[in-house]
């Protein structure tokens, strides 16, 4: 495939998405877990919890720094790659990301100097406040962004207003309360809160495995599973709650994630494996659950779920549909118009099926005139590719339960039985820290891969939002990203290692 | 209660918050980014470094903030201007974003290893994200004075003629080099507060120079814009209808970028008070009215991105390539519920995150020697 404009600012966003989210849920779990931990030298006032807190909070410095490095290109990468986009949806999108930096960014930012430097400049009480503070921040901060996002999967509160050619806010109410975005937000803390449980599970047996650092790893280890035991139930249960929520806004993500050619009866099964085939639209060795998914996505034994190619031709209606708008809002924009007002009241009611109408500038501009062959080529644009959906789903929910088994198993021995020395657990715990990683980030996969090819669900197909600046620009800045990127994550991880191997007694100086 | 509160004062409000956010990112950002550019000039050895790098550590990280909210807050308020001047600009603005990377790495990493070479190497890389951020930040803004290339079609996708090197003309490398003369005067300002002794005098001594490279630029400046092409508003559909750019008319003149201040005499007050104001700094600083110095700095930056945007005003973004596509305070912004929202937000949290930076630089306040870093060499950067 040859990587024109669209594909490589794709490309882009994806790729430092991915590296941005590299360090996002860390930040998320250890900042509630070195809040937790400060908490507990403040109450017991035992020195070994406040050293916890700083030896953890060396390698959450590592991580942040990251964190916000990576995360300045997002905010600026609206503007400089998806201009279209920007001018499109800013009216709206853009406000949760500036209430972002207002509540949270600005939050955690101030605060997390305060964590690091005033150890001996404040009172106890007063910088376990800052660590509050800072912890706060970075969860409101994913609250808002999950705003933003849960947006683009749902686009409520929000109407076409043809004089600016863009979308307007209609109601703040709606587009916090979104659904789709409340549960998005609590199952992405969650995986932070995940995250943050494995990596000090993990680098705590390290220790116990190489027999150093006892009484730090011993105590870290009972915080993180209880912790991370919690948070991956939690995971679990909001993920059938987006799930849900998906069955009703995004009927095609669930069909593609699902390898759902054809509409199931009610209630319908669960593919709990199969090869799908994306030519014959079929799917080979399937083996089915009945009843799970209607009970999943309808929560009832009578609604049935509709499959792709069902789905494509209520799109293709759509299209045809959007046509129609689309000729008005033509004529109302090249001021060829016989009454203006007339047709901007009946856009303002009717745009809803423009962004499908859209879909057919992939293949000419002057849509209008589009053959019934453009529109089915269309339609089938609709339907996400299965394979990689179907494939990245199973893998994430196969992490996701090996999680909750491991987090059971280490609260059970060690939480409960206070046992330490089983190897075998140990190992386990020590090789768990990638699958939190790789759950993440194919959860992320999943939500983005599955809208397209829309931008905006329904309303802005992907293609159309990109900055129509060259192709050497966007691909100059990928190259520049990906190395510049890489050489910063060879160091992070160095650095990271170099620090773990020290360990918290060396490193501060004290033993228990 | 809010009625006065029409699409008319909403717009005005946030023009002059999107200056109020830019004046709070040169004034906070400001300082740091000058202390890095000052960071292998006024620090000798490995422990003055250090003192340096440490008087901006527990601060950097809430200050650029201020330039992430203020993304932010053009992308909500100021769509257009967001999608154009960001996309308009593409190089400049990744090169800027390359530095700003470089920055939450550099103190991170030049820490972790104690070897001359490494440190060496991380203490120019400080200089040169400090140095090219600045710069970058300058030569934008020179760029929009002059007017970005870009056109709408009806359907408000944007098209660009993208030239890398001519923005890199006389006016806009004036500009990157009053940016630099700026932050590097407030660096050096906030170094006197900070620090003691040897950097303490070495910085007195930039400041000796410093005010009045930055003020014969700005002067320079002032003469060069009675040459540059400005743009006018002469016909637009009103203050108070939905943002559509395309509905105006704009004519491209040569030398009127002055004539705000003629119309407006009070306007004159942003330039002058930089020059009121910077002439007293090396003096201040060798009567040790160091803080004072500072405030003078900030209060001087402030006049600099006033003056801009006054002599702009009602224009944000010029067009070049198609005058009419410009875009101003009375058709590029948000909508009303949009901009109201915004509004009662800062209104809000605006104040609390001033109260809660003043509280941290408090908790944080007094001077950092040589001795604190030999004290907590392993706890300090």
């Amino acid at each position: 495939m040859e990587l024109g404009l669209v594909e490589l600012s794709r490309l882009q966003f994806a790729i430092t998405a991915i590296y941005h989210f590299l360090f996002v849920p860390l930040t998320l779990g250890l900042a509630m877990l070195l809040a937790i931990m400060e908490s507990v030298y403040v109450m017991t006032d035992e020195e070994i919890w406040r050293d916890m807190t700083k030896f953890w909070g060396k390698l959450f410095a590592i991580n942040f720094a990251m964190g916000v490095a990576t995360g300045i290109t997002m905010e600026f990468q609206f503007g400089t790659n998806w201009a279209y986009y920007s001018h499109f949806v800013g009216d709206i999108f853009g406000v949760p990301l500036a209430l972002e930096g207002l509540m949270a960014f600005f939050l955690e930012s101030s605060f997390v100097g305060l964590f690091l430097f005033g150890w001996d400049r404040m009172s106890k009480t007063g910088h376990l406040c800052a660590t509050w503070l800072m912890a706060i921040g970075t969860n409101l901060s994913a609250l808002w962004i999950l705003i933003a996002n849960g947006w683009m999967q749902n686009p409520v509160g929000a109407y076409f207003n043809a004089e600016t050619m863009r979308m307007e806010l209609r109601s703040f109410q709606e587009i916090f309360f979104n659904d789709v975005a409340q549960s998005k937000f609590v199952h992405t803390i969650s995986a932070g809160y995940v995250t943050g449980a494995v990596f000090m599970l993990s680098i705590s047996s390290y220790y116990l495995l190489k027999n150093t650092n006892l009484q730090i790893a011993r105590r870290s280890i009972i915080i993180a599973s209880s912790f991370g035991l919690l948070a991956t139930l939690s995971v679990a249960v909001l993920g059938d709650e987006s799930g849900y929520t998906a069955a009703h806004n995004q009927k095609m993500k669930l069909a593609a994630i699902e390898g759902m050619w054809e509409t199931k009866p009610a209630p319908a099964a669960l593919t709990l494996f199969a090869i799908p085939n994306e030519e014959k639209q079929i799917n080979e060795y399937e083996v089915e659950v009945p009843y799970v998914l209607g009970l999943i996505a309808t929560r009832s034994i009578n609604k049935e779920v509709l499959g792709i190619k069902e789905l494509v031709k209520i799109s293709q209606s759509r299209i045809i549909n959007g046509l129609k708008q689309y000729k008005i809002l033509k004529r109302l924009r090249s001021n060829k118009s016989p009454n203006k007002q007339q047709d901007k009241n009946y856009l303002s009611a009717n745009y809803q099926d423009i962004g499908y109408a859209l879909l057919l500038k992939k293949y000419r501009s002057d849509i209008e005139n589009a053959t019934m062959q453009e529109i089915a080529k269309a339609a089938q644009d609709t339907a996400p590719k299965v394979v990689p959906l179907f494939f990245s789903f199973r893998i994430m929910l196969a992490c996701g339960f090996a999680l909750i088994a491991i987090f059971a198993l280490a609260f059970y021995h060690m939480n409960i039985k206070h046992n330490f020395s089983k190897t075998w657990l140990l190992k386990l715990c020590l090789f768990a820290l990638p699958l939190p990683w790789i759950a993440a980030e194919l959860g992320w996969f999943i939500a983005e891969y599955g809208r397209q090819p829309w931008i905006i669900e329904g309303i802005l197909p992907t293609f159309l939002g990109v900055s129509s600046i060259s192709k050497t620009h966007v691909l100059s800045s990928l190259i520049g990203f990906i190395i510049f990127y890489t050489i910063l994550l060879i160091f992070d991880i160095y650095f990271m290692a170099r620090y773990i191997k020290i360990g918290p007694e060396k490193l501060l100086r004290h033993h228990y | 209660m809010l009625e006065f509160l029409d699409y008319e004062i909403l717009r005005l409000t946030w023009w002059a918050l999107l200056g109020v956010l830019l004046i709070a990112f040169a004034v906070t950002d400001g300082f740091d980014l000058g202390v890095a550019m000052l960071l292998p000039f006024l620090g000798r050895s490995d422990n003055e470094r250090r003192v340096l790098i440490n008087s901006i550590t527990p601060f950097w990280e809430g200050n650029q903030v201020w330039l992430i909210l203020a993304a932010g807050a053009i992308f909500a308020a100021w769509p257009h201007i967001y999608a154009v001047s960001f996309s308009a600009l593409y190089y400049i603005i990744m090169l800027m974003l390359i530095s700003l990377i470089l920055r939450p790495v550099a103190f991170e990493y030049r820490s972790k290893i104690n070897h001359p070479a490494w440190r060496t190497i991380w203490d120019w890389l400080i200089f040169s994200y400090g140095f090219s951020a600045t710069f970058l930040f300058g030569v934008a803004v020179g760029n929009i004075i002059q007017g970005l290339s870009f056109s709408f079609n009806e359907f408000m996708v944007i098209s660009y003629n993208h030239d890398f090197f001519s923005m890199f003309n006389e006016f806009s490398l004036l500009c990157g080099s009053l940016s630099v003369m700026m932050f590097l005067t407030h660096g050096a300002c906030y170094l006197t507060v900070k620090t003691n002794r040897k950097i303490l005098i070495r910085a007195r001594r930039v400041l000796a120079f410093s005010p009045f490279l930055l003020m014969s630029i700005f002067a320079i400046g002032a003469l060069f814009v009675q040459f540059l092409p400005c743009y006018k508003v002469i016909s637009s559909a009103g203050i108070y209808s939905d943002s559509n750019p395309l509905s105006k008319i704009v004519t491209v003149g040569i030398g009127c970028l002055e004539d705000n201040f003629e119309q407006y005499n009070w306007m004159w007050i942003a330039p002058a008070i930089v020059f009121i104001l910077q002439i007293f700094i090396p003096l201040l600083t060798i009567l040790f009215f160091f803080k004072t110095a500072f405030i003078f700095s900030t209060i001087s930056i402030a006049g600099i991105i006033t003056t801009v945007g006054f002599a702009m005003f009602p224009i944000i973004l010029p067009s070049k390539l198609d005058p009419k596509s410009s875009l101003t305070v009375w058709d590029a912004s948000s909508s009303e519920l949009t901009l109201f929202i915004m509004l009662i937000a800062v209104a809000i949290f605006m104040p609390l995150i001033v109260v809660y930076t003043s509280f941290i630089h408090k908790v944080m306040r007094g001077k950092i020697t040589e001795n604190d870093i030999k004290k907590n060499s392993k706890s300090l950067y």
